[in-house]
């Protein structure tokens, strides 16, 4: 039995994941947020506080989200947030607000259309404008400094990045949405030349338009709309210092700490879904996480197949929900991150009736 | 409902200026932290949680400014996130910090909002970065002019709110703008910036922020056995609604009504005119003082001007409003809105100087957003059952 506190995830839905969509912000977030809750027979109606993640910088206007509120279709007026980061955030803020039980579901969304945007000229802007962002220095520069360091640490080498590549890319197979899929070679991969060493392509994300919608609900409405909801037993954030040239880079202690706050050592993690959108990224969240290689991490191909910024991490926490509500694992974890070289990290720990 | 009480104990504020070209961000919002800090007697290892709120990032042009400003938050090691709902934002701020606390999550959270706009061009980036941008005023000025229409208000009382909110900012030391000599007379021959705002009836571009510290019964009941009366969060609400459709009222939007009456149920509150002490709204051009009257049902339909014309709306009427000089006054867009909710806060506590309202018990603080479109208030008081 749950307490009436109690909150759960009991559906969610994406959008497909690609390259370049026709479809503005909004017509993603209206195919999402209705597919989310058709499943559960819910309408928006039914749907009392909205919280969406996206950033005005890939849409490339001032208070880009206002107009996403035709989406959400806040008519009558609703009880409305919205967080300047990702929708795994905006689910933090919805996991507070029904923590008040005055209200029952909310919905949950992420969003961004990074094909409009060119990331490498955006991305220098959210760092430190006085001392970072005057070098011009990309998201591939940042990641390919912390790969470095955690293979001059020992901790990983190149074939190591490969493999994970081709196992998401694999594993992307059976997702319907995911982007970059398909069966390749560790060999072959390595022959290719580095785009910022030691990253090769198949160490970068793609870069991916998409939307997700997650619902939440209260135990006593998620008990109704789905008979094995997956309940939030663990939802945690944490930030580092800004400047990656303070931090130690082959470690993530934000991280560690969230999934301590989260209670990741209550008991086994059956899957995890990491917000990893570079290879060596997977790799160091995992030992940081205690995961060993019996705990199935990404099987969804992971930002690797599909990367929608804003999305990407309360993708990961859909895909998390998937395995509990369908009844396949116990106990998963999600995660999401923030900033350069995973500044900031937020960890959900998903569990369903046993 | 079945939240925990949440008291704010620590209030700080930087003095807003046009341009603060001796701090950066970091140094900017870490002057209001720190203020508050003291005021709440904690130090930054107190600090459970930060909520961190401004309004868009085009205004400095630094994407997630959230990320770069960890350590001055004292954050690095907690939790700390960003919200973002347009210029209600400042108030959205406060009010998700505070459910923190309500929601038994944490016990002491820091609300922090801020905005550098000598840093970037608001004008600019209120266009998304398309020139000749009309701005805020050009968008809300068809709105106030229907409001006049439909209420016959006499052009004056625009005047008289610009008037009253500066003659305020003189007492409030931390506000940008303070005209000694603001007359009616002053106001009515400065140019005539968007039909029918003037020029000093429009809000300034200031840097500045705010920093609100919020803590659960015990603690709020400590400070108050220590002499420190705490201001006691008695509800909080927001609404949203679409910018444009038909049938829309844009000068008196279904959501500011929603939001008021969400609230004003949750503490009891069936005569806002009478139970509420004072309020803080969120009035960058003159005349929305008697619009947000109405829009949250503290005056009748088509009377909000009548209270301001009667000097109700004065330090020392009836229903006193703006007593900081507010958004008239100081306006870094993404901490004004907690810089009302602030105020309201301040009020409560006995704490407000010289704009201080004799017997505030409860106070509104109200911040709106967008197109007319978001709003989020609060209301705080000085005891947890005001009205016995």
């Amino acid at each position: 039995m749950r307490n009436d506190t109690d909150i759960a995830i009991v559906s969610w839905a994406t959008t497909p994941m690609v390259r370049q969509t026709g479809n503005t912000e909004t017509q993603l977030l209206l195919h999402a947020i209705t597919d989310a809750l058709e499943p559960v027979g819910l309408t928006r109606a039914d749907v009392d506080f909205t919280c969406a993640g996206s950033c005005d910088y890939i849409s490339g206007a001032t208070f880009s989200f206002v107009g996403n509120l035709d989406a959400i279709g806040a008519w009558p007026p609703k009880r409305d947030s919205h967080v300047e980061m990702d929708g795994a955030w905006a689910m933090y803020e919805a996991w507070l607000r029904l923590h008040h039980g005055d209200i029952e579901i909310a919905v949950v969304t992420g969003s961004g259309r990074s094909s409009t945007a060119n990331p490498a000229l955006i991305y220098p802007m959210e760092m430190d404008p006085y001392y970072l962002a005057p070098l011009g220095v990309d998201p591939l520069t940042f990641a390919a400094l912390q790969a470095r360091a955690l293979i001059d640490a020992g901790k990983i080498t190149e074939r190591d990045m490969a493999e994970v590549a081709v196992r998401s890319r694999r594993d992307a197979k059976s997702n319907p949405h995911a982007q970059v899929t398909g069966n390749f070679d560790v060999d072959k991969l390595l022959e290719e030349d580095y785009v910022r060493a030691p990253l090769r392509r198949h160490d970068l994300p793609p870069i991916t338009d998409g939307a997700c919608a997650v619902v939440l609900a209260t135990a006593r409405r998620a008990e109704q709309l789905r008979e094995r909801p997956a309940w939030i037993t663990g939802l945690e954030h944490r930030t580092e210092c800004h400047n990656p040239a303070l931090r130690e880079l082959t470690d993530s202690p934000s991280t560690r700490i969230a999934a301590e706050a989260a209670g990741i050592g209550d008991g086994p993690i059956d899957l995890a879904e990491l917000q990893a959108a570079f290879t060596h990224e997977e790799l160091l969240l995992r030992e940081v996480l205690g995961l060993d290689d019996s705990v199935p991490v990404n099987q969804s191909g992971g930002a690797l197949a599909a990367n929608p910024i804003m999305a990407t991490g309360l993708v990961r926490i859909s895909e998390a929900a998937r395995h509990i509500v369908e009844g396949d694992k116990q106990r998963t974890l999600a995660h999401s991150t923030s900033g350069p070289c995973l500044q900031q990290n937020l960890v959900c720990i998903l569990e369903g009736d046993s | 409902m079945s939240f925990q009480p949440t008291a704010i104990v620590g209030i700080g504020q930087t003095h807003h200026t046009p341009r603060r070209r001796d701090v950066s961000f970091p140094g900017l919002i870490r002057e209001a932290a720190v203020r508050a800090l003291d005021d709440a007697q904690m130090t930054w290892s107190d600090i459970d949680a930060v909520v961190l709120g401004k309004a868009p990032d085009l205004f400095e042009g630094v994407m997630k400014p959230e990320l770069y400003m960890s350590d001055a938050l004292g954050a690095t090691g907690k939790p700390m996130f960003r919200v973002h709902t347009a210029g209600s934002v400042g108030g959205t701020t406060g009010i998700v910090a505070s459910h923190h606390v309500q929601a038994g999550v944490h016990t002491r959270v820091m609300a922090v909002a801020f905005e550098k706009q000598s840093e970037g061009n608001a004008q600019f980036a209120l266009g998304s970065g398309r020139g000749a941008s009309l701005g805020a005023g050009g968008a809300f000025a068809p709105f106030i002019r229907s409001y006049i229409n439909r209420s016959g208000a006499p052009e004056h009382i625009g005047w008289q709110v610009a008037v009253k909110d500066r003659q305020n900012a003189l007492k409030n030391e931390y506000a940008h703008l303070k005209i000694a000599d603001i007359s009616i007379e002053k106001v009515r021959e400065s140019p005539m910036m968007w039909e029918p705002i003037r020029y000093l009836e429009s809000c300034p571009s200031s840097d500045g922020a705010c920093a609100v510290i919020f803590t659960d019964e015990d603690g709020g009941n400590a400070a108050a056995s220590d002499g420190r009366q705490p201001a006691w969060v008695l509800g909080t609400a927001v609404r949203s609604e679409p910018g444009s459709f038909p049938g829309r009222d844009a000068v008196r939007p279904q959501g500011a009504i929603d939001c008021a009456w969400d609230l004003y149920g949750q503490v009891g509150i069936t005569n806002p005119r009478e139970q509420i002490d004072m309020a803080e709204l969120y009035v960058p051009f003159s005349w929305f003082e008697p619009i947000w009257l109405e829009g949250h049902d503290i005056a009748e339909v088509g009377e909000g001007w009548k209270m301001v014309d009667s000097g109700e709306t004065e330090i020392g009427g009836a229903f006193p409003v703006n007593c900081s000089g507010g958004v008239l006054s100081s306006n870094p867009i993404g901490a004004s809105g907690l810089l009302r909710f602030a105020e309201a806060a301040l009020q409560v506590r006995g704490m407000a100087g010289e704009h201080q309202v004799d017997g505030a018990n409860v106070a509104l603080g109200q911040a709106y957003g967008a197109n007319m479109q978001y709003f989020a208030m609060w209301i705080v008081a000085n005891s947890l059952d005001p009205f016995g």
